[in-house]
């Protein structure tokens, strides 16, 4: 790579400088909010997440970032609005900042995981009751699902838990984010997260169909049928990268070619 | 003055999307046609010389200390190589070890606990491990990764042409036995991952949905709806969770320990809650810190979690590995550019993958819309810098349509809400609807292409060349399996592939040797001697741990009273 070509009229390194700048926050802040972090007031611009509003106020964090893209959890937030009595819940990188917010951050939630033998368990109608006995708990008062920043139906699946459909579980609780809001606000003390987590495990190892094609492949690649091809593209490619490119360029993408659906479909169990 | 919005847009830029809709019946009855917008390769050598940011001058400069001296690396890179030790020999004793394993591993991300996992199989108990992460296990960018990860398990496709896809989407840069390794083990992770109970999308026949990804020649892009990263790092760590395997969080290694015979043997770990120095001595070490995108290379935002400063790199290099394909980052074509909360944030390419075409202001296609990255990319910053074809948002910051509404058209009603879930909830949160309106996209930093050299057991390389016998790496921090520019759904393959390799390379060395020899930090002193024949400022030290993003106003009038530190 890197052949040169004439650059013309382009600058590349200005553009560059530009991209730059236009990636900078601007410097000239018009509109204002007042937060309270932890009590303490601070005056932040408006149209901050909470968790750069914290940054901008002077905050550097250990605990509490993560992601900062809404995935891992880290920055579970609880806070109240002035004049509200309710708790509200949120991701502190994906919750912009209003006036007068009231904040607190989670750094941790010290809930039990159950462990277990995934090999050696099995999916039975009571095997979430088994790990997790809380969940006969639930007094279906949905603060859970109120708790949840992802807006997942969460007593739906605690429902489903204890009657023991470990797919509906999986498939409802298949976005969380594990904050552990849900176990933190829960009156009857479940682990939501936790639970959900066996039955998607349970789920994908032992519920979902599985097709054939992966297990051909395996055996294809244990009996050697590909190291030739490695062997061949590797010497083009050590002798003759000229030829190796026009291999690569001359490839031909799936849709062009005739395409036989499953060739493997009439291959018995051997 | 207070914008007017319409369903999270300011009003004016309302009239761009107009037109954006006007073309979208004829660009989605034409769609299979784009193909005609794909590049040639000298096509794509220009573009990329002129508008990509690894290509532009002014990025990088060359290393004057170390093994890779003489090498241009991007000046963010060259900052924390070419800086004093963070750490002070002088201010640790080593003759205490707090930890003395079979197998320590430096980073809770996708490889170390990979690695963690392999070791164990291969016969190395929870209780002579060690993760030492940084921040939470799990924090990392394999966390985030959304879109898919590839295998070529198909009967119409093949490990071999996944081999030629990496090579050439690597300008031909990559490692031979790196790329077969990866190629060659991927249907085997798959198969580990199932029989872990991840849940991969699947259709009727139990069979594996599978998707394009930019600069592939055959769908094999397995996903989990679009958290496919949080599914696998999910059930890994819970799996670690299982087995016990000991983590200290909030505990990052910030040196490497070396001994006299030029091994490692371990490392000095920080508490960051309590600044506390932690001495581990172990047979065999993991590197698994992940990538650089915290140290926004060329000012650019990140996609990547709030660890990723590059911190192995730095270590390692100090400690005399080399370092590979390091000019080369790469920026994903589509970050978030609006609105000003999540820029940068990862679009996955899985969006452009089900159907949804990046388009201009005037709503007119101007890239074929599965080009590799790094030409994606830069037909980007061209259309928004070159040519002026961009909407610029109410913060200054430049974007290209990406029309997302067409996916619905072509895939189906629902399919975002089935496939891009967490995309969806991202711009729901900010009160846009990507099913009806298109999203406003530019190129932001995302991987790190190049790293530590190893090799296919995962060794990592000396500078004369040859491996170290205790030393392995995994993941984002090793270099030379994508050569210069990583294709979609490899990153989550690499780590699952080089995790593995260097988990099971680990434990047969721990389990055939004895410990290392007497631990120093000889190799520290000899670095900062390098370093002082710079003219390095005293206050650049590294590895930096983490971004700092505090607000100008409060560091203004920060300052230290040596009362509390």
């Amino acid at each position: 790579m890197g052949k040169k070509v004439e650059l013309l009229d382009v600058d590349s390194e200005k553009i560059m400088e530009e991209v730059r700048k236009a990636a900078s926050p601007p410097e000239e802040v018009e509109h204002w909010v007042t937060i309270y972090v932890m009590g303490k007031p601070y005056r932040v611009p408006a149209g901050l997440t909470i968790m750069k509003a914290l940054e901008y106020a002077g905050y550097r964090y250990i605990r509490g970032a993560g992601c900062r893209a809404g995935f891992c959890g880290a920055c579970a937030t609880i806070y109240r609005k002035k004049g509200e009595y309710r708790f509200r819940t949120a991701l502190a990188c994906q919750t912009t900042v209003e006036d007068e917010m009231y904040l607190a951050q989670i750094p941790f939630v010290p809930a039990n995981k159950a462990t277990y033998d995934i090999e050696k368990i099995e999916p039975s109608p009571t095997t979430l009751l088994e790990y997790y006995p809380e969940i006969a708990r639930c007094v279906s008062c949905n603060t859970c699902t109120k708790a949840c920043p992802q807006e997942l139906d969460v007593m739906y699946y605690v429902q489903y838990a204890i009657r023991g459909d470990i797919k509906k579980v999986a498939e409802l609780s298949f976005d969380c984010i594990q904050c552990g809001l849900c176990t933190l606000r829960c009156p009857a003390e479940i682990q939501h997260y936790h639970m959900a987590q066996l039955a998607r495990r349970l789920y994908g190892k032992h519920l979902v169909k599985k097709g054939k094609w992966l297990d051909h492949r395996l055996k294809e690649i244990e009996s050697g049928m590909y190291d030739k091809g490695y062997e061949i593209l590797h010497k083009i490619m050590e002798e003759d990268l000229e030829r190796f490119r026009e291999i690569y360029i001359n490839r031909k993408r799936e849709s062009e070619e005739k395409r036989i659906e499953d060739p493997w479909e009439n291959i018995g169990e051997d | 003055m207070t914008l007017k919005m319409i369903r999270g847009y300011p009003e004016y830029m309302r009239e761009s999307i107009e037109l954006v809709e006007k073309t979208r019946d004829e660009r989605v009855k034409n769609k299979e046609k784009e193909i005609e917008l794909k590049l040639s390769l000298e096509e794509r050598e220009e573009l990329l010389n002129t508008y990509h940011p690894d290509y532009a001058p002014g990025g990088k400069r060359e290393l004057q200390v170390g093994v890779n001296k003489g090498e241009r690396v991007p000046n963010e890179v060259a900052d924390i190589l070419e800086a004093w030790p963070a750490l002070d020999p002088d201010e640790v004793d080593l003759n205490e070890v707090d930890y003395d394993v079979d197998v320590l591993i430096i980073g809770g991300g996708g490889a170390g606990t990979v690695a963690a996992l392999w070791a164990y199989y291969e016969g190395i108990k929870p209780e002579n491990m060690l993760i030492a992460t940084k921040l939470r296990h799990g924090d990392a960018n394999s966390m985030m990764a959304e879109g898919g990860i590839q295998a070529a398990d198909r009967p119409w496709d093949s490990p071999v042409l996944h081999y030629l896809d990496v090579m050439g989407g690597g300008h031909f840069a990559n490692k031979h036995e790196l790329v077969k390794a990866l190629t060659m083990d991927a249907p085997k992770i798959i198969k580990w991952h199932e029989e872990l109970g991840v849940m991969y999308d699947r259709d009727e026949r139990g069979n594996f949905v599978e998707r394009w990804g930019g600069g592939t020649s055959r769908m094999r892009l397995h996903s989990a709806k679009d958290y496919t990263g949080m599914e696998i790092m999910r059930v890994i760590r819970d799996e670690t969770r299982n087995l016990g395997v000991p983590v200290l969080e909030f505990s990052p290694a910030v040196e490497l320990l070396t001994t006299d015979e030029g091994e490692i043997g371990g490392a000095i770990l920080w508490n960051m809650e309590t600044k506390e120095y932690i001495v581990v001595r172990a047979k065999s070490t993991v590197l698994a810190t992940g990538g650089w995108g915290r140290l926004h290379i060329r000012g650019f935002a990140t996609t990547n979690h709030y660890g990723a400063t590059a911190d192995g790199l730095v270590m390692a290099y100090r400690a005399g590995a080399r370092l590979r394909d390091l000019d080369s980052a790469q920026y994903h074509p589509t970050g978030a550019a609006y609105p000003e909360q999540i820029v940068g944030l990862l679009i996955t390419e899985k969006v452009r993958a089900m159907g949804a075409t990046p388009v201009n202001k005037y709503g007119q296609p101007f890239v074929f819309p599965l080009e590799p990255r790094d030409v994606e990319a830069a037909a980007l910053i061209r259309e928004c810098f070159g040519r002026g074809n961009c909407v610029e948002t109410p913060t200054g910051m430049r974007g290209v349509w990406l029309d997302s509404p067409m996916i619905e058209m072509i895939q189906g009603e629902g399919a975002i809400h089935k496939n891009l879930d967490a995309m969806y909830r991202m711009f729901k949160r900010f009160g846009i609807d990507m099913t009806k309106d298109p999203i406003l996209v530019f190129p932001t930093l995302h991987y790190q292409n190049g790293g530590v050299e190893i090799n296919a057991d995962a060794q990592v390389i000396r500078g004369d060349g040859s491996p170290y016998p205790r030393f392995f790496a995994g993941g984002e921090v090793e270099g030379g399996v994508h050569g210069k520019n990583r294709l979609m759904g490899n990153s989550l393959l690499d780590y699952n592939v080089f995790g593995r390799r260097a988990g099971i390379s680990a434990a047969k060395v721990a389990r055939n040797s004895g410990k290392p020899g007497k631990l120093t930090l000889k190799h520290v002193k000899v670095f900062t001697e390098e370093v002082r024949r710079l003219n390095v400022p005293a206050e650049r030290r590294s590895p930096i741990l983490l971004p700092d993003y505090r607000g100008k106003r409060a560091l203004a009038r920060k300052i230290d009273l040596p009362i509390i530190d």
